[in-house]
């Protein structure tokens, strides 16, 4: 199922259209299909106008058994779609779904419009002759599907044909086996009466330029790679592979003669302690997890705070604590982020809003920590790293610049010497003849860096720290407000992958007329110089985030801002139209 | 530029902070000392450690030095000797810092076989904390944390880098001078995780731990010096040898019962199994000393780099412009 919303996709993209998807596919990889726990489903938006969600509420629902269909029917709109696989529909899927009745003959899906289709049996017709076995051919059935799909909404269909054409090449028979099917589908599609019409969805009026279809975790990788080329620096990331962030490692595997180095570590520690191992000898370097490899990471974060190497620390956010729900997004480790390191320990935090966005986090992420010489942490979360969009491509000669400077001269050397404007220490790598120094964790002299246990000394290098960190607020454009700039009656304050959800609700709440703006937040910490100002200027400031009230409780501590959280804590990214219940409330009460 | 260097190219500014009569003192010193044997000027050396009281070892080395968190040295000069293959980097670890704490690490690059020389200082007792039983700590051992005795069955440091497949394992004792220095050059020279074991004095908290080791009197009859392709001979008059009964070694003494020189196991640095064998030696055996194992494998840190090279001379430099426009593009105009 997953192959197939990709496919669906890329042909939505080709053809102009704006995209948001959602893959939503269960942790237990292996779970028994049919079961509830092994759904796997694939959510995708595409419009003619600007769109920033994956959709509340999907048009079409794709059923390929009574599971697929039980999990995901409260979703579907009265009247919406529904594709149902007839013959998945047995007693015994049935029961293995929980139903005791099947919904395709008690009336219980009766307000909405449910297409019945044989699509195991038509997949089986249509590769007739193939001499391929039962399990071969069911395979071949999301492909079918796609093809269905594809005709109802007037995709194009050169791009699935491409790509089964380069992913079958060693395989003709399964080639041809997926070709038919996907074929017969789309044929079955226009032949069949079922389909009232096909609906066409012209392209959407969006800036001109070259695009391409990507994930935030394709985006995250290349961010990094821009940013390791644009500094003439070999990219080194030091990672254990985790649920969402692994696509990160597997992308920069492949780019070896960038060139990219790609260690998988024994443990998360592992990663990211070689990943500052390789600062220290000049690398730009990275490690990427999600939040129970970043509890393990903090320690040697903490040591880079302290020694001021600048590795990149992403932390491709799920839900928690603990296991939690692997695939699913959460927003709920700004504070670790923030404060899980022991003592003072401030470090700058990016967030990406979208997919793409994730390119100009990473890139960013990078351009500061080399400017700074300190850690910086990215934040992305699930729903951004598999979730995909188009992405207007930047020109690589006009990404910002990023300049790495080695010391080099020995004269008047100290390791812990500061740049007056942005307080960073000289990068001074090994290999460096006069420059040999150590450094450690232990808290050192000011400007040597050697063993110090003064008592003023240790707060006077705590307070450089944190003076050096907060420095980074001078570069931070001004907010940005979506809607009223010079203030109104009710701004929505987020952060990350609520971007979508939060900028549609606002647009939706503007259009009846309300008074309501958003603030979206890239730069966590510091945060922008002016958001205070612009916060005030509203009557009402409401934090809307997936978790309890993080960015909330920094809000209302730094600012003394009687801000309000909206938060959801389900794996699920908000809807648009809780949002905009939860605004008119607001307005209203 | 090899013979420009003297010991003291390699000692930094810093004032040594052990405890008097500390068996690191000794350590530090053999280690400046041979340091300028290898010819490699200090900027293009690298010591690296994690925390305890060998891990102050960097700051009284005028190399670049990183004293880092607690049993991470080893994936910390990882992530530096791969993208800084020209770089010589070392990496001190003491029995808790390396076996206990960090014992994933460890293992993880010595099977990698990173080319990184470590340097395990085995005191067999927490010194930096103030003395609690370390992970090779005998049993039944009273310490502050063990009033009853220690229950904890030790790791033995050699057995276990040779159970993770390390290329170069090795023995010496601190205040054996002249070996200590053969193994330093040893480890040295070999190309890959080089493992090398130091026995340690902590005069503190462990005073003696190794005494029949290092007290001139008695120490000929418990260390047996493993020495590649010579047969197993120690004590004081070197008349004992090791024999081989069927698969289990034995102790004899040459001249009786009829035992000569050639009944001896010879030793042989790329037999596995005897160096298993060897190292499990534990009293009555003596102990042994030297290298025992020493195979060449390919190193993680080249096979990498090749990798890159590779990918280099196939696809060509990267190409940022082109890779950001990879797969399917599309025009909006
Ligand atoms: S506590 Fe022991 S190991 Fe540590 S410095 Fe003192 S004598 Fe040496």
């Amino acid at each position: 199922m997953q192959l197939t919303g990709m496919q669906f996709t890329a042909e939505s993209a080709l053809a102009g259209n704006d995209i948001a998807t959602l893959p939503d596919f269960p942790a237990e990889i292996r779970a028994p299909a049919g079961t509830l726990a092994g759904v796997s489903g694939f959510q995708l938006n595409f419009s003619s106008s600007e769109i920033f969600t994956a959709g509340d509420e999907p048009n079409v629902l794709v059923a390929m058994n009574p599971a697929a269909l039980k999990a995901n029917l409260e979703d579907v709109p009265p009247n919406g779609l529904i594709i149902v696989d007839r013959e998945a529909f047995t007693d015994a899927n049935l029961k293995r779904a929980g139903y005791t009745s099947n919904p395709l003959s008690d009336h219980s899906l009766d307000k909405y419009q449910v297409i019945e289709v044989d699509v195991t049996k038509l997949t089986t017709l249509a590769l007739h002759g193939l001499g391929l076995n039962n399990r071969a051919v069911f395979r071949c059935r999301n492909m079918f599907v796609l093809g269905m799909l594809s005709w109802l909404y007037q995709r194009p269909t050169q791009s699935t044909i491409q790509y089964l054409e380069g992913r079958f090449k060693k395989t003709p028979d399964v080639l041809e086996a997926n070709l038919r099917a996907f074929k017969s589908g789309y044929n079955y599609g226009e032949t069949t009466e079922m389909f009232a019409s096909s609906y066409e969805v012209p392209a959407a009026k969006i800036k001109p330029g070259l695009y391409r279809n990507i994930t935030g975790n394709a985006a995250t990788a290349l961010g990094f790679v821009a940013a390791a080329v644009k500094s003439g620096r070999p990219l080194f990331l030091g990672s254990y592979p985790i649920t969402p962030a692994s696509d990160v490692l597997h992308e920069l595997s492949a780019l070896k003669n960038f060139p990219v180095y790609t260690f998988q570590a024994e443990d998360e520690i592992a990663g990211v302690a070689s990943a500052v191992g390789a600062a220290f000898g000049g690398a730009i370097a990275i490690t990427t997890t999600s939040g129970p490899g970043m509890n393990l990471k903090e320690e040697a974060i903490g040591l880079a705070v302290k020694v001021e190497l600048p590795p990149v620390i992403t932390d491709v956010q799920r839900a928690g604590p603990s296991t939690g729900m692997p695939t699913k997004p959460e927003q709920a480790d700004l504070l670790m982020a923030m404060y899980g390191r022991h003592g003072e320990s401030p470090i700058p935090i990016i967030a990406a809003a979208t997919p793409a966005d994730c390119f100009e986090c990473a890139y960013e992420a990078v351009r500061i920590a080399v400017k700074y010489m300190t850690p910086v942490v990215l934040m992305t979360d699930g729903q951004l790293a598999n979730g995909a969009e188009p992405w207007l491509l930047p020109d690589a000669d006009k990404l910002p610049e990023i300049k790495v400077e080695f010391r080099t001269d020995p004269n008047g050397f100290m390791p812990y010497s500061r740049d007056e404007k942005t307080l960073a220490r000289p990068w001074a790598i090994p290999g460096t003849p006069g420059l040999e120094h150590r450094l450690g964790g232990i808290t050192g002299e000011n400007l040597t860096g050697n063993i110090s246990y003064s008592p003023a000394n240790h707060e006077l290098m705590i307070r450089i720290r944190a003076r050096k960190v907060a420095g980074i607020a001078q570069e931070i454009p001004p907010t940005e407000v979506f809607g009223d700039p010079n203030g109104g009656d009710l701004v929505v304050l987020g952060w990350g992958s609520t971007f979508g959800p939060i900028r549609e609700a606002v647009k939706q709440a503007r259009e009846k007329g309300r008074k309501v703006s958003h603030i979206h937040l890239r730069y966590l910490n510091p945060l922008p110089r002016d958001l205070a100002d612009q916060l005030r200027k509203f009557k009402q400031v409401m934090v809307a985030e997936m978790n309890m009230g993080q960015l909330l409780k920094m809000i209302r501590a730094d600012y003394l801002i009687d801000a309000v959280g909206f938060n959801k804590i389900q794996g699920r990214p908000f809807k648009v139209s809780e949002l905009v219940t939860r605004i008119d409330r607001a307005l209203e009460g | 530029m090899a013979t420009a260097l003297t010991r003291k190219d390699f000692v930094s500014d810093q004032e040594v902070r052990w405890c008097p009569g500390c068996g690191d003192y000794a350590i530090l010193a053999q280690v400046q000392k041979t340091m300028p044997e290898f010819g490699i000027e200090p900027h293009k050396v690298v010591f690296i450690s994690g925390i305890g009281c060998s891990s102050r070892f960097p700051y009284y080395m005028n190399t670049y030095g990183f004293h880092t968190i607690h049993g991470r040295a080893p994936a910390i000069a990882t992530g530096l000797k791969v993208t800084r293959p020209d770089l010589d980097v070392w990496v001190v670890t003491g029995d808790g810092d390396g076996l206990s704490i960090g014992g994933n690490h460890l293992i993880h690059v010595l099977r990698r076989n990173v080319d990184l020389k470590i340097l395990l200082f085995n005191n067999r007792i927490y010194g930096l904390t103030k003395g609690q039983y370390s992970p090779t700590s005998e049993v039944g051992k009273i310490t502050k944390s063990t009033p009853a005795g220690s229950v904890d069955f030790p790791f033995n440091p050699i057995t276990v880098a040779l159970g993770a497949h390390a290329t170069f394992v090795a023995r010496s004792v601190d205040v054996e001078q002249k070996h200590l220095g053969e193994m330093l050059k040893r480890a040295h020279e070999h190309r890959g995780a080089s493992f090398l074991e130091i026995l340690q004095n902590c005069n503190i908290f462990n005073d003696g731990a190794f005494n029949d080791l290092s007290d001139k009197g008695i120490k000929a009859d418990h260390q047996l010096v493993l020495e590649h392709g010579k047969p197993l001979i120690f004590g004081k008059n070197r008349d004992k040898g090791i024999r081989m009964v069927g698969m289990r070694p034995e102790v004899v003494t040459l001249g009786q019962n009829g035992v000569t020189e050639k009944d001896l196991v010879v030793h042989d640095e790329t037999n596995l199994a005897l160096a298993f064998m060897l190292g499990n030696f534990e009293a009555p055996m003596p102990t042994p000393v030297g290298v025992f194992y020493a195979v060449s494998r390919p190193t993680y840190d080249n096979a990498m780099n090749q990798q890159l090279e590779e990918a280099k001379a196939k696809q060509g430099p990267g190409d940022l412009a082109k890779l950001l426009q990879k797969g399917d593009t599309w025009s909006v105009n």
